[in-house]
């Protein structure tokens, strides 16, 4: 660990509040409905996106007409995608003559795919020909990323409106968050990472004879744009097995610093759309002092523990004490520890090293921001989840207090508590009982690939990556089987859906009361002393469920490692 | 009924819109502006296609240097990091493993300054890099190998040294196939 090395990630995480602050204020003048420089540029495409689709952009809907159109059209797409995987065999674009995929493996990436998950049971190289890496995984990434935006901006709507119908439109939202964000970003960031070196090519792989005379082929095809998309949607899906460690995904420092910006800038933006949206920026800044604190000390305990190294090596091999295993020179640690802490607190699941071969407590974080599941969180979802967190620390100050509890001048009743504490159980127990299930089934723990305690991390992570949906993997496991990937598709699709359907009946029950004037006897949820509590909850609540699970797996290990001893 | 109509229409016409013109676009205009990048940086070496500067590939004869080690032996079309675990056995005995054949194609070297990223397998499998005390350990073995000085290989391995971008991010690395692209052509002379 050196000064040096803390620099680089503040640095990184300073460019990211600099882009977000602006880029908060323009995602809420775009979906407060104000005009852009841009409009003239906008408005007509947009204008053919909805004579095309048949919508009509000046229906307002209320909480269930905006859910439905948005369950409808996510499951429409699952499906067509699910196709598309079945079929790529049969189907152009398909220069190194990769077979359609078998169903359950299909199921499996489709659900995947659709919940913005990116859990990858497949090489991506030897799996997908180019038209599914385009038509399936670049275009759900897109689409999966404007769901989970669309999706907050709503609730967003609903926590302020006043009439049932204050909600928006979903189909013009889906349109917007397209046209006028993720479009032209991705567009912009593809072209610079195919400048810094990432391919963007329909040939097929390369066949090289090497300096020393051998023959090598070299797979590459339409990366770039996979790749811009796949960071600023905090989808994580890599071209490549690889993923992100992958020198064509993530060629050098630049691209690597790129990307951690590229998956951290709309979620952190989004902290700022909402104190907008409430017209108490006080709200956003305490919102992010916090979660930047709880992002920063998770990544540097990454830092920590990778650059103490493993001490068997030490002791047993005698040499140098830094981890190196998994790992890509081009980075460095600090920058890999910050993508480790940011891919898992902004739920985007990319990795450019690889998480099975962190040391124990490198790997102990990612799983813990997994769980917490509200350190920012995905695109649009994470900001549902720290809502969710912050009604329930709303209700449970306002017990201690002895006040009514009400948030943003909605009193909080029996109902919001009620949905509030469904969205928050239905984590851990989609994680634990799924982990339960796997562990005491032979072909579940068939597919573990270390030994030991770290054989159980590897289940506990698959599925806390899969009902958060982040995607990253502890890769050993090998979860190509029809079990996981029928239980990790199914926890990923419950885990997506139940809480925004849950969340949106919270905005619809609020949308409905009458607004509380702010007096002496409330209780301010933008101080740093709220703030404080906030963050006590989300750790109690996250320790207290998961502690148990994480004490068998990387606290032990941890400990293991330390006392040197093997497993076999 | 409308919004399933609706839906059909909205999946077909954002999958042509984001799966098909968006990833083409980038194509075209892509291999217009970067055409060596957007190909995957394919180096040449008497005319003929000798790999891609972004991937390692494997070097075991003395002359060269070689490449951080692979868990999928640097194969280009299945890349994979090797998932062991740091209580695993079997990463230690992987470990010791790479630590005997260095020292077996480099001499007698102390364990405690082989550099990690020479022992330890890389994340993708093809990384192209190794740490500048990696690349030092090998110049004596290059020299005695290919007759080229071990000053000119010191000096080549400084001038082809990537450094900390903008002096602060990253750490200071060097390409294998740059260095290996140079001693082919000082020995083709």
């Amino acid at each position: 660990m050196t000064w040096l090395g803390i620099i680089q990630i503040l640095l990184v995480l300073g460019i990211v509040l600099l882009v977000a602050i602006p880029l908060g204020g323009y995602l809420y003048r775009v979906f407060s409905g104000q005009r852009s420089w841009l409009e003239r540029v906008y408005a007509p495409c947009e204008k053919v996106l909805y004579k095309l689709s048949g919508i009509n952009p000046t229906v307002e809907m209320d909480w269930k007409a905006y859910i439905k159109p948005l369950l409808l059209v996510n499951f429409i797409m699952m499906l067509f995608v699910y196709l598309i995987l079945r079929l790529q065999g049969h189907l152009p674009l398909n220069p190194d003559h990769i077979p359609s995929m078998p169903w359950d493996l299909a199921f499996n990436t489709a659900a995947s795919f659709i919940t913005n998950t990116n859990w990858q049971n497949y090489a991506g190289e030897s799996t997908l020909s180019y038209l599914s890496q385009t038509m399936a995984i670049t275009y759900l990434q897109f689409t999966s990323a404007a769901t989970g935006l669309v999706a907050v901006i709503a609730f967003l709507r609903g926590l302020v409106g006043k009439r049932a119908k204050m909600f928006g439109n979903f189909w013009v939202d889906f349109v917007k968050v397209h046209t006028r964000l993720l479009l032209p970003a991705a567009f912009i960031l593809a072209l610079v990472f195919v400048g810094l070196g990432l391919p963007q090519t329909f040939s097929g792989a390369q066949t090289v004879h090497t300096l020393q005379g051998a023959s090598q082929t070299i797979s590459r095809g339409p990366i770039a744009s996979l790749e811009a998309i796949k960071q600023l949607g905090t989808n994580g899906g890599g071209f490549m097995n690889a993923n992100s460690a992958h020198p064509f995904e993530n060629p050098n420092v630049i691209t690597n610093i790129l990307e951690i910006i590229a998956m951290a800038v709309i979620p952190t933006a989004l902290i700022f759309t909402f104190g907008r949206f409430l017209k108490k920026r006080r709200q956003a800044v305490i919102l992010y002092v916090f979660l930047v604190a709880m992002m920063l000390l998770g990544t540097l305990l990454v830092y920590w523990s990778e650059t103490s190294g493993n001490p068997i090596l030490h002791k047993v091999l005698g040499i140098s004490n830094v981890s190196m295993e998994g790992k890509e020179v081009r980075f460095g640690l600090p920058l890999d520890s910050l993508f480790v802490g940011a891919t898992t607190a902004f739920t985007t699941g990319a990795v450019n090293l690889m998480h099975d071969s962190l040391t124990p407590l490198g790997g102990f974080v990612p799983m813990l921001f997994m769980m917490l599941n509200m350190v920012f969180g995905g695109k649009g979802v994470g900001l549902l989840n720290i809502i969710m967190y912050l009604i329930i620390t709303v209700f449970i100050a306002g017990l201690m207090v002895g006040r009514t509890p009400e948030i943003f001048g909605k009193k909080i009743e029996a109902r919001e508590i009620k949905l509030a504490t469904l969205t928050l159980l239905i984590h851990p127990f989609l994680i634990l009982f799924a982990s339960a299930i796997a562990l005491v089934t032979k072909t579940g723990v068939a597919s573990i690939a270390n030994p030991g305690l770290h054989g159980f991390s590897e289940i506990l992570y698959a599925f806390s990556s899969a009902a958060a949906n982040n995607g990253s993997a502890f890769g050993g496991l090998s979860g190509n089987t029809p079990f996981y990937n029928i239980m990790l598709g199914v926890v990923m699709l419950l885990g997506r859906y139940i809480s925004i359907v849950a969340m949106f009946a919270i905005a619809g029950s609020l949308i409905r009361k009458p607004v509380v004037p702010e007096s002496a006897g409330t209780l301010r949820t933008d101080t740093f002393a709220f703030g404080g509590v906030f963050a006590a909850i989300a750790l109690i609540v996250g320790a207290l469920t998961f502690f148990p699970a994480l004490a068998l797996g990387p606290i032990a290990e941890h400990l293991q490692m330390w006392s040197g001893v093997l497993s076999k | 009924m409308t919004n399933v109509l609706r839906s059909l229409r909205v999946t077909a016409i954002f999958a042509v819109l984001l799966g098909l013109i968006y990833p083409l676009v980038i194509g075209l205009v892509g291999n217009l502006l970067f055409p060596y990048q957007a190909q995957g940086s394919m180096e040449k070496h008497n005319g003929t296609i000798i790999g891609s500067r972004l991937i390692a590939q494997s070097f075991t004869s003395a002359g060269y240097f070689h490449a951080r080690p692979s868990a999928v032996d640097y194969t280009a079309n299945g890349s994979a990091g090797s998932n062991l675990g740091p209580t695993n056995s079997a990463l230690i005995k992987e470990i010791s493993g790479n630590i005997a054949l260095v020292k077996k194609q480099n001499g007698a070297i102390a364990n405690a300054s082989i550099p990690a990223d020479m022992v330890e397998t890389s994340g993708s499998g093809l990384d192209p890099d190794i740490s500048l005390a990696n690349a030092r350990l090998q110049i004596p073995r290059v020299a005695k190998a290919t007759g080229l000085s071990e000053s000119y290989l010191q000096d080549l391995v400084a001038r082809e040294t990537q450094n900390r971008f903008l002096g602060i991010f990253g750490d200071p690395h060097v390409n294998v196939l740059d260095l290996n692209l140079v001693v082919r052509n000082k020995l083709d002379q």
